[in-house]
């Protein structure tokens, strides 16, 4: 939502990705609703409704190359997360015992979201749960751009891009399946990935892992202790018994 | 473009061609079914074709029997745990999987790693680069009949794999790349090993050149056959050598900022006009001579100092978002890190090249003869954790 976010003001932006930033936003208009900058790097959100003019409108401004298409589910993890598992997540006491940069380690705590606090989401903000992003890159200006949009909290819907790129086709049906988002004018939508019978969507967040169901955390609590080894001072290896 | 326009005249030459026997010869219609176990697929990918005579006249592509869903894996893994994960997603390569996962960390730590640990993780790019198109270039032959280019891929990449193996302790998975550095530095004796090694590979490289591009046969089978002009390609999302077969002048190596060491050394990007089977093969080949010299050069300006950065012990990714790519030797293959200040990712999109590559095969298929499709899927060289993730 934020334009060119304050915090990111410390890393140097690069002049070219906002000459291409105020090129976009001349060419989709209100349309633009959120953008950042960051070492080089630009995401820019788009409304929706604007999610295939966008790629219209980069296609004509040589982004020739699809680089990817994906989704974010921005809810908090709901399953039994293993890093905040007591005993996994780092003490105080280790901590000060680092001789590391003090930035590292303390600002993260307070930021981690706890379960059920809502929603964060990243660059170039959003207001919604669900959001789709694409990269496209151009192999002539050798520059990239990262879009996103909103989706629909209940009905996640939006634009398909294979008219524009077809390289989104499998793109497109990998994230139905994993996202649940619908892709309006894509000719197959079909699981790419997951067997037919397939329920549910599994990289949204309320999507339960199950082998973490089963078995909360390996390294936690199937621990063996060292197994005596007999000739341990290094005089009797073991492999002189048949000799 | 030039380029483009003599590929896409070629390709309706030889449609219309195809077309004309067509009218002659129609048939009724059959369904063939390759796969989902065929050498040609590096594991398991399974295409339907839909045949008029000899002719594919549509191609499903089915993949999946593979899947192991590391991008959901990421999200309960601390990112140290992760680079363990990604190791598998393109076997033949593992350490150029590891390394764009760590930029994107050490990106969102604004750490960086001192120039030695820079070099060797160069290096061993490098290094895995030919002992993956190694494989590749013997294994094209097998394709077309000819088999004694696979027992010389296997004699040569073994070299490679020891050198690996013998400076991280693995063969297949090294995970050597850690935030802010490497694992390891390199053994006693490595330098002058690995020099034997690259002139060995080099050796192939030739041996293969005179073997089996001045061959009749191979020629006949690859050169005009599956031709993807560039336009498409790109679209396409095709990158790597296949798509500087089809003329395009990218590499993410010269043309991406990268902390890695490319930059100072003196090579070339191979390009080829032609867009075919055989331009695919011919790029990759000198890709992987190019790369054994990258190699002699890295080894000879070896800087010396730490390997690695101050990072806490225990890595904390403070929250934002960043994407890391780099010119894996499939292609490109990049990693978008949502983090929110936790000890692992909150997600990661894993961009793997075969993917991309392999998504252009319904679109490339359409109008082959059967035995093409073999050759076309061998040309595009894919590996099938690479799709699958």
């Amino acid at each position: 939502m934020s334009s060119a976010d304050a915090s990111s003001a410390t890393t140097a932006t690069d002049d070219r990705q906002q000459a291409l930033l105020e090129d976009l936003t001349t060419r989709l208009g209100d349309a633009v609703v959120g953008s950042h900058l960051r070492s080089g790097d630009l995401w820019v959100r788009v409304r929706p409704d604007a999610w295939l003019r966008a790629a219209r409108e980069c296609r004509a401004m040589s982004f020739d190359y699809f680089c990817y298409l994906s989704g974010i589910d921005w809810l908090p993890h709901t399953w039994p997360n293993p890093k905040v598992i007591e005993g996994v997540a780092p003490d105080a006491d280790d901590e000060a015992a680092l001789p590391a940069d003090e930035n590292f380690v303390e600002d993260t705590e307070p930021e981690a979201p706890a379960p059920g606090d809502g929603i964060t989401t990243g660059f170039a903000g959003g207001d919604t749960r669900f959001q789709v992003l694409a990269r496209l890159y151009s192999t002539v200006r050798h520059i990239g751009v990262t879009l996103k949009a909103d989706l629909d909290d209940e009905v996640p819907r939006i634009e398909s891009w294979i008219t524009e790129y077809p390289g989104a086709d499998w793109c497109e049906r990998e994230t139905w399946e994993m996202f649940g988002f619908d892709f309006v004018g894509h000719p197959n939508l079909i699981h790419l990935y997951l067997p037919g019978e397939f329920e549910g969507f599994p990289l949204r967040k309320d999507f339960p892992l199950l082998a973490r169901e089963v078995k909360p955390w390996p390294g936690l609590v199937d621990v063996e202790p060292m197994p005596e080894v007999p000739g341990a001072d290094g005089d009797a290896p073991p492999s002189e018994a048949g000799a | 473009m030039a380029v483009a326009d003599q590929q896409r005249i070629s390709y309706i030459s030889s449609q219309a061609a195809d077309v004309r026997l067509n009218v002659e010869l129609q048939t009724e219609e059959m369904t063939l079914n390759l796969g989902p176990q065929h050498p040609a697929t590096h594991g398991t990918l399974r295409i339907i074709a839909r045949l008029d005579g000899e002719q594919v006249v549509k191609a499903d592509v089915v993949c999946g029997y593979m899947h192991r869903g590391y991008e959901k894996l990421t999200e309960v893994r601390t990112y140290p745990q992760v680079t363990t994960l990604i190791n598998r997603i393109d076997w033949l390569s593992s350490f150029a999987n590891e390394v764009p996962f760590i930029l994107a960390a050490e990106d969102l730590m604004e750490v960086e790693a001192p120039p030695r640990a820079q070099w060797i993780r160069t290096l061993f790019f490098e290094l895995s680069r030919i002992a993956n198109i190694t494989l590749f270039i013997g294994e094209m032959g097998v394709q077309l009949g000819a088999i004694t280019p696979v027992f010389f891929a296997f004699r040569d990449r073994e070299y490679v794999l020891n050198l690996i193996e013998s400076a991280t302790g693995g063969r297949f998975h090294p995970n050597f790349d850690r935030i802010g550095g490497i694992k390891d530095d390199l053994p006693k004796g490595w330098i002058a090993e690995t020099k034997d090694a690259m002139r060995r590979i080099r050796g192939y490289c030739d041996e293969l050149e005179t073997l089996l591009m001045g061959n009749e046969i191979f020629e006949a089978r690859t050169r005009g056959v599956g031709v993807i002009p560039a336009d498409v390609g790109l679209s396409y999302g095709l990158s790597g050598a296949n798509i500087r077969a089809s003329g395009v002048d990218w590499d993410l190596r010269r043309d991406a900022p990268s902390p890695l060491a490319w930059k100072e050394l003196d090579w070339k990007v191979w390009t080829h006009p032609d867009g075919d089977s055989f331009a695919r093969y011919w790029v990759r080949l000198q890709e992987t001579r190019e790369a054994t010299l990258m190699v002699d050069q890295l080894l000879d300006g070896l800087p010396s100092g730490p390997i690695q950065a101050k990072v806490p012990r225990i890595i904390k990714v403070p929250a934002g978002e960043a994407w890391a790519h780099t010119e894996n030797p499939l292609g490109e293959m990049g990693y978008y890190i949502v983090s929110q200040g936790g000890l692992g990712p909150f997600r990661c999109k894993i961009r793997s090249a075969s993917f991309h590559n392999v998504s252009i095969t319904p679109w490339l298929l359409k109008g082959v003869y059967v035995p093409d499709i073999i050759t076309i899927l061998s040309s595009l060289y894919f590996i099938l954790g690479d799709i699958d993730r």
